[in-house]
């Protein structure tokens, strides 16, 4: 069905049902228990997570499957963010052109670094789309502040010509929309203890990201994808196969600078507010963490991973000194004091720590991240159930 | 009517006198060996042959047509294919996929954006594979892992890659270096049936002598670069400048 294999038709209804569930699937702890700031399942968080796990299932087109490590992709993510919101000032609210921009323009700025940082391979590539992703930062703040508008940010305006919509009414600014659903707008559903918050803006992201997911699940399964997974393996037999690697790379590298643009218009249309920082090299370092900490070049990895580290992000950061106060208030004082300390390293404003700790262990004990703890944990629950199975057997 | 000529071929690296004024014509439908002691220049030749070395002079025509200048997937594209001394294979794909790669090269050319299709609806592809595995003796391991195979199924996996293609020259580097005894005549066996059964032309890089007199039609020997003689195996065996320069004391 859809062109896909009935496993994978399989899959794809899984990740689509998964997704729409998501507002119940992360707020599991009721609103007035403690264990509520574990709950994910606010709007902008809920966001957060479709827009990088689409960014990062289009980085894993490229990394993924040709091996070529971009250490350059904020750069599309920026240029994406820039895009939607001139749209949202010149032409309308409406977040479909806005998108529809980004993904063009990005793609279009990956065609370009892409035709020349191929020309090389390996480091030497991952180097020079650092020092393009590098270059467009600091000319946002310089050069081209006209159009970045600077260290201040690009944000709408009051005087904005808009020539699509209606002139402005009212004197507060205008909300990105979908024909007259706003993007903010929320519905909350009260269920005993717990609430519910299903968003505009999450479902039209969350959409979004399964058409992504769906467009990568068929490039992974058609020729194209075989041809780029054997650039990965050996591009020297591709070569002296009949196959010029350099277009197959570079379309690998125009796709997911386009994923990456769209994911940056979309960031845009939840909150239409960009500055140059949305370009910095440690946002490019991101998505190749989201990328390996889920899952290289496997489909549902770089979206696991992206949850991973946005939740990690978002959650670690808010708990502070109080909070963990009152978690080890059970403790004799002095050492309540001590845990309440060390623990405060890695929350808060350490939650980097939290995330450099559990990275490491990924890396280290799960290289094929996310994804492969979830296949030893099937393997180890199958190889149980074959053993009891085994066991009775022999006993009928 | 000759299918590959090379005439007054020269390349020098730095000091080195590689290949000087190398003159080879490849008949069509015969298996042409290129032998010689080490450092004669066999493989820089081949290299000229198929894009990945520019001669400094000189021509290497194929088919009408000179190579020179063109890039090795251009090269392949028009009907050179090559196996290589250390069997190169898609080692992260499996067997059926590594062999569907030079189908789709052949059908497609060097570059198409087939990202919209499915490779498991590609029918005639995946026949045109399975039948070229299944003539090799390796349809049983299909799906397995083409890093995992043995060497010498890996050496079969490389013939049946390139065989797919049809290539009106096939040059093979070494393709028995470093194997077996066994694993030798399996090979030489394989490549008299490829020979009887297709009539691809071939030209073969080879130190060991059993191969070579057991496959070649044709022999042509290089010393230091330039070529000494070229006659057929039972001619050279005998030949005093072959013995002297190549052969040695060794009993042939």
């Amino acid at each position: 069905m859809l062109g896909l294999s009935q496993k994978d038709t399989r899959f794809l209804f899984i990740v689509i049902a998964l997704t729409l569930l998501t507002p119940f699937l992360l707020n599991p702890f009721p609103t007035d228990s403690a264990l509520a700031q574990f709950n994910a399942g606010y709007p902008a968080l809920m966001q957060r997570f479709a827009i990088y796990g689409l960014m990062a299932i289009g980085f894993n087109i490229l990394f993924g499957l040709t091996g070529y490590l971009s250490f350059g992709h904020a750069a599309f993510l920026g240029v994406g963010s820039y895009a939607a919101v001139w749209m949202f000032k010149l032409l309308s609210m409406n977040v479909l052109p806005a998108i529809i921009m980004a993904t063009l323009l990005a793609g279009l700025f990956a065609l370009v670094i892409g035709f020349i940082s191929l020309r090389r391979s390996g480091i030497y590539f991952s180097i020079l789309t650092l020092a393009f992703a590098e270059m467009s930062y600091r000319l946002a703040y310089s050069v081209f502040t006209p159009v970045t508008n600077g260290e201040s940010g690009l944000q709408l305006g009051l005087k904005d010509p808009r020539i699509l919509d209606a002139p402005l009414t009212s004197a507060s600014l205008p909300v990105p929309g979908l024909f007259g659903l706003k993007m903010n707008s929320s519905w909350t559903l009260d269920l005993g203890p717990w609430d519910f918050t299903f968003n505009v803006g999450y479902y039209f992201c969350a959409v979004v990201a399964i058409l992504g997911f769906y467009l990568s699940l068929r490039i992974f399964r058609s020729p194209f994808g075989l041809m780029l997974r054997a650039i990965k393996s050996n591009q020297n037999r591709l070569n002296y196969t009949g196959l010029n690697s350099r277009p197959y790379t570079l379309a690998a590298f125009v796709i997911s600078g386009m994923y990456a643009g769209l994911a940056g218009g979309l960031l845009a249309a939840m909150d239409p507010l960009v500055g140059a920082e949305r370009m910095q090299w440690t946002a490019s370092g991101e998505v190749v963490l989201m990328t390996i900490v889920g899952g290289v070049g496997t489909l549902m990895g770089p979206v696991l991973g992206a949850g991973f580290i946005k939740y990690a992000e978002n959650i670690f950061s808010k708990i502070n000194e109080s909070i963990l106060h009152s978690w080890f208030s059970w403790l004799p004082d002095g050492l309540e004091d001590a845990v309440v300390w060390i623990f405060a390293r890695f929350v808060g404003e350490g939650w980097h720590l939290t995330l450099g700790l559990m990275f490491m262990v990924i890396v280290i004990a799960l290289p094929g991240g996310l994804v492969e703890g979830g296949q030893r944990i099937a393997r180890f629950l199958r190889r149980k159930s074959d053993d009891s199975a085994a066991t009775t057997t022999p006993a009928e | 009517m000759s299918i590959l000529e090379v005439k007054g071929v020269n390349k020098r690296f730095g000091g080195l006198q590689a290949l000087g004024n190398v003159n080879l014509s490849v008949k069509e439908d015969t298996c042409h060996a290129i032998i010689g002691p080490n450092g004669a220049g066999k493989s820089t030749l081949l290299n000229c042959l198929v894009g990945k070395l520019i001669p400094d002079s000189g021509s290497v025509v194929f088919d009408g047509q000179s190579v020179l200048g063109r890039k090795p997937h251009e090269i392949n594209q028009m009907g050179i294919s090559r196996v290589f001394q250390t069997p190169e294979i898609f080692g992260d794909l499996t067997v059926i996929e590594n062999v569907m790669i030079p189908c789709f090269a052949k059908r497609d050319g060097s570059f198409r954006m087939h990202a919209y299709e499915a490779v498991h609806q590609e029918k005639g592809i995946i026949e045109q594979a399975e039948a070229i595995l299944a003539d090799v003796n390796m349809l049983d391991k299909r799906h397995m892992h083409a890093a995992s195979l043995s060497r010498g199924d890996k050496r079969r996996l490389e013939m049946a890659m390139c065989l797919v293609q049809e290539p009106r020259l096939l040059l093979l580097d070494e393709p028995t270096a470093g194997m077996a005894r066994a694993d030798t005549n399996n090979t030489i066996e394989l490549l008299k049936e490829i020979r009887k059964k297709r009539r691809i032309t071939m030209a073969i890089i080879e130190h060991d002598m059993h191969v070579v007199f057991s496959l070649a039609e044709r022999i042509t020997v290089l010393a230091q670069g330039t070529p000494l003689v070229e006659d057929t195996p039972e001619n050279i065996k005998g030949h005093p400048k072959v013995r002297e320069a190549y052969l040695g004391e060794a009993q042939v």
